[in-house]
């Protein structure tokens, strides 16, 4: 599981690539918080491109990501989703919580 | 049913292993000509309930999962996911969406999750005793292929 962030304009984005799952996801989540604590972004976007594989765990932390941002006043995204994760996603219905872009969201606009 | 194949695997509840089980699950599952939808969510599947034994099973010590997968007669796949640890007192509140006894850490969505990637689920548990999760799936492609 890797994990590349870049702070500018109040946006932080996080890359996340790999498998995130309940083994990944304590390192993640912690890395992620670091980054919120330094930056107080108004956004955070997670870009789940590189993530091949994400269970429930990976729900659990976008919870958690996303209750932060709300204390924070902020808003959370996450784009670009690939199939798995989709459809864990979707399964889940956190995007009732979260805002969720994929390309076809993006390019039947 | 009578099974064409199987494999079974023993393993310790670390984490590490969660990844161990799901791909050992996908690479049996591919006999079954599945497409890239179906595969990931099996492994999806089994890594919900080879987390649960490794978070509420053994939670403050390393204990034993077995992981078993056959293949059907009717080219279903048959996932067992079992334990010998803490058991669940009650398996109807557990399977409850979004329901967790393991704090602010999980999503309370592993059954669920499973619930929607397989057909079937069911699930045995005895307090102190352990749990069998046991999960099915047809699997056609193969036999329209033929």
């Amino acid at each position: 599981m890797k994990i590349q962030t870049k702070y500018a304009d109040g946006m932080l984005l996080v890359y996340l690539s790999g498998e995130l799952d309940h083994h990944t996801a304590k390192t993640i989540l912690t890395e992620i918080e670091n980054a919120l604590n330094r930056y107080l972004p108004r956004q955070c976007v997670l870009d789940l491109t590189g993530l091949r594989f994400m269970d429930s765990s990976g729900i659990a932390v976008i919870l958690r990501l996303q209750r932060q941002m709300k204390q924070m006043e902020g808003e959370m995204w996450i784009i670009h989703p690939g199939s798995q994760p989709g459809r864990v996603l979707d399964a889940s219905g956190i995007d009732g919580i979260v805002q969720v872009k994929t390309l076809e969201s993006e390019k039947s606009k | 049913m009578k099974y064409e194949n199987y494999i079974k695997l023993e393993f310790p509840s670390k984490s590490c292993n969660e990844a161990l089980a799901r791909s050992v699950a996908g690479v049996f599952a591919a006999q079954l000509d599945p497409t890239i939808e179906e595969l990931g969510d099996i492994k999806t599947a089994v890594s919900e309930a080879v987390t649960n034994c490794v978070v509420h099973a053994y939670p403050d010590s390393i204990g034993k999962i077995m992981l078993r997968c056959r293949i059907l007669q009717d080219d279903s796949i048959e996932i067992v996911v079992r334990d010998w640890g803490k058991g669940i007192e009650d398996i109807q509140k557990a399977r409850t969406p979004l329901y967790t006894t393991g704090g602010e850490d999980r999503s309370g969505m592993g059954f669920t999750i499973m619930e929607s990637f397989m057909e079937k689920v069911t699930v045995r548990s005895r307090p102190g005793e352990g749990t069998t999760v046991v999960m099915t799936r047809m699997l056609p492609r193969r036999k329209r292929g033929r």
